[in-house]
């Protein structure tokens, strides 16, 4: 059992092969839980801490594509000027544990993780971002889509490490909504993502801790396509906006747990797609834009 | 030590309110939490929920206001760590400590070294926190007894109290 605090990624990747089973451990919020529940030793760690180039970002001119490193902390996410280039991340950020897990905890983590519930993960989805991987043979980028498996399962293989996410940048609005059962340090019964690309011409959304991993709600998307222009600002009626959340629910398989039921998910589903909906079209309505 | 560095079981070293302290004997999963109060006889720092969850063992980690129950003490190295010790480190109560007595904002004491790390780290990064920007920096902080009120008084007070300085 031993400690491995790295410097760099060339050094993790090289650790990995040389420990395979060892944890990667970035803020330490979810692995430390397990430790201290458990007291027991924890094998092999490679602490990415020290790790500089995983929490540098930086945006692309030409392509307008954000790329993101995995260990840049929710308290920068939330922080201008990160906040002002990915709203709905800065929103879901916010939505994280305490300022004092925010300062540990990284998307890098949540997409290590891979909860259903990891509030990170459906602003992900919902914006098509690409995760990098780094492992001792090469580099991979995964589509977000691709890398979640299922409950705690992703698409990391043992030797890889999480180095990167990419996020095209859009204009138009994007937002992040999530219930708990209170306002502050709350795990999500329910959360959603919704990204209006007004260039683009697209309305995307993304729930999460209502299926065995977050999910599209593309039935819905599609539908709302065929219903109204999504290029520029958005004309949507209360009923247009009720329609698209009751759709949308149906494309979620959510469970009864500790946490809440299944009946209740489904339904706070359906008022998050509709208020996000709503939020989208008052935005454009009021010359609010995202950028 | 190889580069990479590699601490096993045996030994590591931490810098704590600017001292450094050799750590020795530590299980490879032990906290900063569990180190600072078991081996290096600081036990200012409180642990409760050993889950991030209390806010009871906050201390500030390389500038940030962390839960030391959440940092693996053995990835630590090189990190300066500040404890409420380390806040007033002649043993007189600092201006935030003074202000949670007069306000009534301690009452069992269990939350307050952390609460007391909290809003140092607040008020150095800004004075003048607004009560929204109070309430979200101390809310990974729970307190069972106060109902956070006198709490909420104590950081105006603070705040007020070294605005005052500033102007005088």
């Amino acid at each position: 059992m031993t400690v491995i605090n790295a410097t760099s990624i060339d050094e993790v990747v090289t650790a990995l092969r040389e420990y395979p089973a060892a944890r990667l451990l970035q803020g330490g919020t979810d692995v430390m839980v397990e430790v201290n529940l458990n007291r027991t030793g924890v094998g092999d760690v490679i602490a990415l801490r020290r790790v500089s180039e995983l929490r540098r970002w930086h945006v692309d001119d030409e392509s307008r594509i954000m790329r993101l490193g995995a260990g840049v902390p929710y308290a920068e996410l939330e922080r201008s000027p990160l906040c002002d280039l990915l709203p709905a991340l800065a929103e879901a950020a916010r939505t994280v544990g305490s300022p004092q897990i925010r300062a540990a905890g990284s998307l890098g983590g949540n997409l290590g993780t891979c909860s259903p519930a990891g509030d990170g993960l459906p602003v992900l989805s919902a914006c098509d971002a690409v995760v990098h991987l780094q492992g001792s043979t090469g580099s991979r980028d995964v589509s977000i889509h691709d890398f979640m498996l299922g409950v705690k399962r992703n698409a990391r293989r043992p030797d890889e490490l999480i180095t990167a996410v990419s996020i095209p940048l859009t204009r138009g609005f994007q937002g992040y909504a999530k219930v708990g059962t209170r306002n502050a340090m709350v795990i999500s019964v329910a959360s959603a993502c919704l990204v209006h690309d007004s260039e683009g011409g697209s309305v995307r959304l993304a729930f999460g801790a209502v299926a065995p991993t977050v999910v599209r709600a593309r039935v819905a998307e599609s539908w709302l396509a065929d219903a109204l222009s999504l290029r520029g600002p958005l004309a949507v009626t209360p009923r247009i906006a009720q329609e698209f959340g009751r759709r949308a629910a149906m494309e979620c398989a959510p469970i009864d747990d500790h946490r809440s039921t299944a009946a209740y998910r489904r339904h706070a589903v359906a008022v998050l797609a509709e208020r996000l909906l709503l939020r989208a079209a008052s935005s454009n309505a009021s010359g609010g834009d995202a950028r | 030590m190889t580069t990479p560095q590699q601490s096993g079981n045996e030994f590591f070293s931490l810098t704590v309110n600017g001292m450094s302290h050799q750590v020795q004997d530590a299980w490879v999963g032990e906290s900063l939490l569990y180190v600072l109060r078991e081996r290096l006889g600081l036990p200012g720092t409180k642990g409760a929920c050993e889950q991030g969850e209390c806010g009871s063992c906050t201390v500030i980690m390389d500038g940030e206001a962390v839960c030391a129950c959440l940092v693996m003490a053995a990835t630590a190295v090189e990190a300066d760590i500040v404890t409420v010790e380390g806040l007033s480190p002649d043993g007189e109560p600092t201006d935030v400590q003074r202000s949670f007595v007069d306000a009534g904002g301690v009452q069992c004491g269990f939350c307050t070294p952390g609460l007391i790390v909290a809003v140092h780290h607040l008020l150095d990064r800004n004075p003048t926190p607004n009560e929204l920007e109070i309430r979200e920096a101390i809310s990974g902080n729970i307190c069972r007894c106060t109902g956070y009120g006198r709490i909420f008084e104590a950081v105006r007070q603070a705040r007020d109290a070294r605005q005052e300085q500033v102007h005088e």
